[in-house]
């Protein structure tokens, strides 16, 4: 792929804080590299803000390279940008035109308040977390390889909603502003394995209250999530959620 | 159990559970529609034991719970989901990431709805309360009857009022296939019905399930236009 530079527009949601209103500010950039990932881009863009004695763009991001989760950004419409199965921080440039205009806006939803411009609280995800996404170890000592044997269908599937890096694509992509994929992904990865089978009926029960209680909306199975899911967390998860749910409640 | 109905699940088991109980409701309706096609006696004949029948009298009321249930729930929920984002997106594209009917529920929802107090104004409220001279009794194989296909023919024929009458009906028959095009699928992945194998299953059976329902529903006010 050949590169090239593009002259762009960037809409960019700018929010001074929690309590204040918003607006959508433009910023005409020029020259940029279509090899450039998005958040150079913003980098640039930054940058300029900086040497024109404007406040950068506040927006969260970490690894940059697709395994923390921090990066987030709602663009043109879809969480993580136009590019399938890959988190902001891994967008490239490429996958836009020249002359195109960019918008740029926070995941919105209740339970992900905006602190500043495109950084948004995620910390509600911690606390369902907190709720039972664990599972209760006595500590000693280290226990032996394969002393617990585990079914290999099991293992991957473990493994694929273990894939969850919990950036919040699914709740900002939902339009309910359900987080039933995350939390099925975080119920999952623990209820497939016999270590966390002993708490998985208080865990679905603990998680499924925390998230209702948090704000965040009620599934109607539309699927978008698992569309725009970087990770590609599968639908799968969220029925494997309401199976639990239901019979840890019967089991009441 | 007892705070099972105020979690989000909870609420979606009985959006489900009365989403699997219309459905069978809609294919035991549709089945004996479609016995208007088959000419005045045989309709009158499986409207007569319809009216008759005492599970159907029983289970009547019970429709209509089901009704009142799905619809609260489906209120309740849409509108804590519409709370669940206080300002929305400036720009949302999900044209690839989920299906139009599926996004649209609700006022799918309220289209049926609307058809519904429609279907029963014409049907319903003249065979049970206020009577109509199109019902005056006849005789099938000997015994009495109203005659329901003369009231229902009535409605498809009577020249512009029937054209209009025709499209309301093809129109709910429609809203109808396509809510339960998600719904059906949907109902199973909500009681955890479903996987990764069996989900692609389910949803091609809810497509035929909710095109049986679409093109049935809809070519009974055709034929009368029609023939
Ligand atoms: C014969 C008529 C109807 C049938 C067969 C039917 C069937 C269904 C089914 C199977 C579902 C899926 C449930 C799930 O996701 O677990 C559903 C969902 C839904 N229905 Fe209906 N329905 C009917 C009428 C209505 C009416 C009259 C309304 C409302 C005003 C309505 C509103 C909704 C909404 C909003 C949902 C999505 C709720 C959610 O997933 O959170 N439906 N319906
Ligand atoms: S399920 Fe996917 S979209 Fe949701 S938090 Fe996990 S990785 Fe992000
Ligand atoms: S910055 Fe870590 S996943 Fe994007």
């Amino acid at each position: 792929m050949s590169s090239k530079n593009i002259n762009i527009t960037v809409k960019v949601w700018r929010q001074q804080d929690a309590k204040s209103k918003g607006i959508f500010e433009s910023y005409p950039l020029s020259n940029i590299s279509t090899d450039s990932s998005f958040l150079e881009m913003m980098d640039v863009l930054n940058e300029k803000l900086v040497t024109e004695n404007q406040e950068p763009i506040a927006f969260d991001h970490d690894c940059r390279e697709g395994i923390c989760g921090m990066c987030s950004l709602f663009i043109n419409g879809h969480a993580h940008g136009p590019d399938s199965l890959v988190t902001t921080c891994q967008l490239h440039m490429r996958k836009f035109n020249d002359g195109q205009t960019i918008t740029i806006e926070p995941w919105r939803s209740g339970g992900f308040p905006v602190i500043k411009d495109l950084m948004v609280d995620r910390s509600a995800f911690d606390k369902i977390m907190q709720a039972g996404g664990f599972v209760s170890v006595n500590t000693g000592g280290v226990p032996d390889a394969n002393a617990i044997p585990i079914a290999q269908a099991d293992a991957e599937e473990a493994m694929d909603a273990a894939a969850c890096i919990g950036c919040g694509a699914c709740v900002a992509t939902c339009k309910n502003s359900s987080a039933m994929l995350f939390v099925s992904a975080k119920v999952s990865q623990l209820a497939l394995l016999p270590q966390g089978k002993i708490e998985a009926a208080r865990r679905a029960k603990n998680m499924v209250a925390k998230m209702d209680e948090l704000g965040f909306g009620n599934c109607s199975n539309t699927g978008a999530c698992e569309v725009e899911c970087p990770k590609g967390i599968s639908l799968a998860h969220i029925a494997r959620l309401n199976r639990e749910f239901l019979c840890a409640k019967v089991k009441e | 159990m007892s705070n099972f109905l105020t979690t989000s699940i909870g609420k979606k088991f009985l959006m489900s559970l009365s989403g699997f109980f219309l459905i069978s409701f809609l294919s035991v309706h549709l089945t004996a529609n479609l016995f208007l096609l088959a000419g005045s006696d045989a309709f009158n004949e499986a409207s007569h034991f319809m009216g008759t029948n005492p599970i159907i009298q029983i289970m009547q009321p019970v429709l209509a719970l089901g009704f009142i249930l799905h619809i609260f729930y489906a209120s309740f929920l849409t509108l804590q989901n519409r709370k669940a984002r206080p300002e929305s997106y400036a720009k949302v594209d999900q044209k690839n990431s989920s299906k139009w009917e599926s996004r649209n529920m609700y006022i799918l929802g309220a289209v049926v709805l609307t058809f519904l107090v429609i279907h029963l104004i014409n049907f319903f409220w003249k065979i049970k309360f206020t009577g109509s001279d199109l019902l005056k009794e006849v005789d099938v194989k000997g015994v009495e009857m109203e005659n329901a296909y003369s009231l229902v023919t009535s409605l498809f024929m009577s020249g512009t009022l029937g054209f209009i009458y025709s499209g309301i009906y093809i129109l709910g028959a429609v809203a109808l296939g396509l809510h339960v095009n998600h719904g059906f699928w949907a109902a199973f992945q909500t009681l955890g019905l479903s996987n990764n194998i069996w989900r692609k299953r389910l949803e091609v059976l809810g497509s035929i399930f909710a095109l049986i329902i679409a093109s049935g529903f809809s070519i009974i006010p055709l034929y009368f236009l029609i023939f």
